[in-house]
């Protein structure tokens, strides 16, 4: 590993375990119930009893940001762990069977990535209706493309190479090739992709919730106390900004890691990339 | 003429994809839709009327037939609740959502050309490292808090700048940021690399070698060809911006088609929302569709392929 990937993976790590750590151990390490309401705190600065501050009903920031790590996570990684298991099926059947199946899966990918950006999840959670599960379904309905379109490719390297050919044969069966032979080997691109698509799907969450289609009300997520402390910006602008940079920190540390995994597996920046640079 | 008929037809079955998924948007509600738009008190009779209205109660092929007939003449149908034609209300947005989206495209071009030459020139030296700062950051900033922070600095702090309502120029610079950060940060590496790989190219060292000017060589000679990948990239983004103008438009109220997107879900209006995500997401289509004509047109490496 480079010596500028190692930078990128020590920071991407750190930042990684600042998010996580809070998320496990939140009921343990918040100062105070981030449900609790205190009006007569309510917009109260950062202080003593409350680092942070507290927000328009008077629940503690600090609290609140701690629990909200914790619906990040869990969104971010259920997204992707069902957007993964998907892709990953999916591209492996197209990429090796090919045929009439991988031209159908292919052409869904297709659609439903003509549709930009966050569009299609704003669309089904409007129709499913709000609620932190509909937000996993939604962002899993689009997520498991990426990895579809990643593993067809791989596979379609990898099953053209020897020890695939001498496999097939030996008779091994179509399933045991992919789950055995293949699976494995298309591993590498597929956690590169699964750490940007953690940071994607927390962005993701978090705007949802920011647009009052994700989080129920009430709920600690980093995108509603965004969404809340925009109508209070000039009086008691501390409440916009911790959760932003909590957004931000975790989106950053996971896009780090993506990179610094890239240039792990990637065997040809590998040895391209001077020493130092 | 060939490249430019593949692409066309390879475009057919990817819209009647987007068609028939929007169609079934309105047919994934849990339960009956009519109850969710209505409310669950609803008198039957108002109900009745609705899905009669909505088409709702005859045959889902008949239901489709219909609907595709209707969107290809130009018909997405009526809003709910003020019964306005959709198309009508979405031409009306459309001049905000696309004076954003330029504003936030001047400002990604005006910011990451700068600095992915500066970067690229300087390469490995601290302007290059700084440029990175700026990308990485730009791209891991949400802009629904890069917005209410550039409002709390500009517009509450030093009183610059106007916020909420569409105007005069002034008023576009803070969404047009908002919306513009994170393409900037984008095509400020894309510019960078591109650029990082011209310079190494012989025919820059060719010029170099004949005494030309360094300037003009990396203005002249090496950005001309750098920039083919840059257009290309930030074509293919203007679809991204159509949909990030939907958080961008709800911070600063602007009255756009995300907007416009947002009422019809808060208001539980169907058609509104069915009408504009269609709206977004066949322009989208059509834009990455002209991107690559262009782009097959200018090289035709691409054209061959």
């Amino acid at each position: 590993m480079s010596v500028s990937a190692r930078r990128l993976w020590v920071l991407g790590m750190l930042l990684g375990i600042a998010f996580l750590f809070p998320a496990l151990f939140a009921p343990w390490l918040a100062p105070h119930d981030p449900l609790a309401l205190d009006l007569a705190g309510a917009l109260a600065p950062p202080g003593a009893a409350h680092p942070l501050g507290q927000d328009e009903q008077g629940a503690d920031i600090l609290s609140r940001l701690l629990y909200g790590a914790r619906i990040s996570l869990l969104v971010g990684t259920a997204a992707v762990s069902v957007s993964a298991a998907i892709g990953i099926l999916a591209g492996l059947v197209a990429g090796y069977l090919g045929g009439w199946v991988e031209q159908l899966l292919m052409r869904l990918v297709d659609v439903l990535l003509a549709f930009p950006g966050l569009l299609l999840a704003i669309a089904l959670v409007a129709v499913l209706g709000p609620g932190l599960t509909n937000v996993v379904i939604a962002l899993s309905a689009l997520g498991w493309t990426g990895f579809a379109r990643l593993v067809r490719g791989q596979v379609l390297t990898v099953k053209s190479q020897d020890y695939i050919l001498a496999a097939q044969a030996l008779g091994v069966g179509d399933g045991r090739m992919m789950r055995v032979h293949i699976f494995p080997n298309v591993m590498a691109p597929v956690m590169v992709q699964a750490s940007f698509a953690i940071a994607g799907a927390i962005l993701s969450e978090a705007s949802l919730s920011f647009l009052g289609l994700g989080a129920p009300p009430g709920t600690p997520s980093w995108g509603a106390m965004l969404s809340e402390g925009k109508h209070v910006l000039s009086e008691a602008p501390h409440v916009s900004i911790f959760p932003g940079l909590a957004i931000m920190g975790v989106v950053l540390g996971f896009n780090l890691l993506g990179d610094a995994l890239n240039d792990y597996f990637d065997p040809k920046r590998h040895k391209t990339s001077a020493p130092g640079s | 003429m060939a490249y430019m008929m593949r692409r066309l037809l390879w475009t057919l079955p990817i819209m009647l994809g987007v068609l028939t998924l929007v169609f079934f948007l309105i047919h994934m509600i849990p339960g009956d839709p009519v109850e969710l738009m209505l409310g669950e008190y609803a008198l039957p009779a108002d109900r009745e009327l609705m899905r009669e209205q909505l088409g709702l109660n005859r045959p889902i092929p008949l239901q489709y037939a219909e609907y595709l007939k209707n969107t290809l003449s130009g018909d997405l149908g009526q809003s709910l609740p003020n019964r306005r034609p959709v198309t009508a209300m979405i031409l009306e947005r459309l001049p905000a959502t696309l004076e954003l989206m330029l504003g936030a495209m001047a400002v990604a071009v005006g910011l990451a050309l700068p600095l992915g030459i500066l970067a690229a020139v300087f390469h490995g030296r601290w302007p290059d490292q700084a440029a990175s700062v700026f990308a990485v950051l730009g791209v891991a900033i949400p802009n629904f808090w890069l917005g209410p922070l550039l409002v709390l600095v500009f517009s509450i702090q030093f009183d610059w700048l106007p916020v909420n309502e569409r105007g005069g120029l002034e008023h576009l610079v803070l969404p047009a940021i908002t919306l513009g950060t994170s393409l900037a940060a984008l095509l400020s590496r894309m510019t960078r690399t591109s650029l990082v790989e011209v310079l190494g190219e012989d025919y820059i060292r060719a010029a170099r070698a004949k005494g030309l000017n360094r300037r003009r060589v990396i203005l002249v000679h090496a950005l001309r060809n750098a920039l083919i990948p840059i257009i290309t990239i930030a074509g293919l983004q203007i679809g991204v911006l159509l949909s990030g103008a939907i958080i961008t438009e709800s911070i600063f109220d602007w009255p756009g088609i995300g907007s416009l997107l947002l009422e019809g879900i808060y208001q539980r209006d169907f058609p509104l929302v069915q009408g504009c995500v269609l709206f977004i997401a066949t322009s989208y289509v059509l834009i990455n569709l002209a991107t690559d004509i262009i782009y097959g047109w200018v090289d035709p490496r691409i054209r061959q392929s």
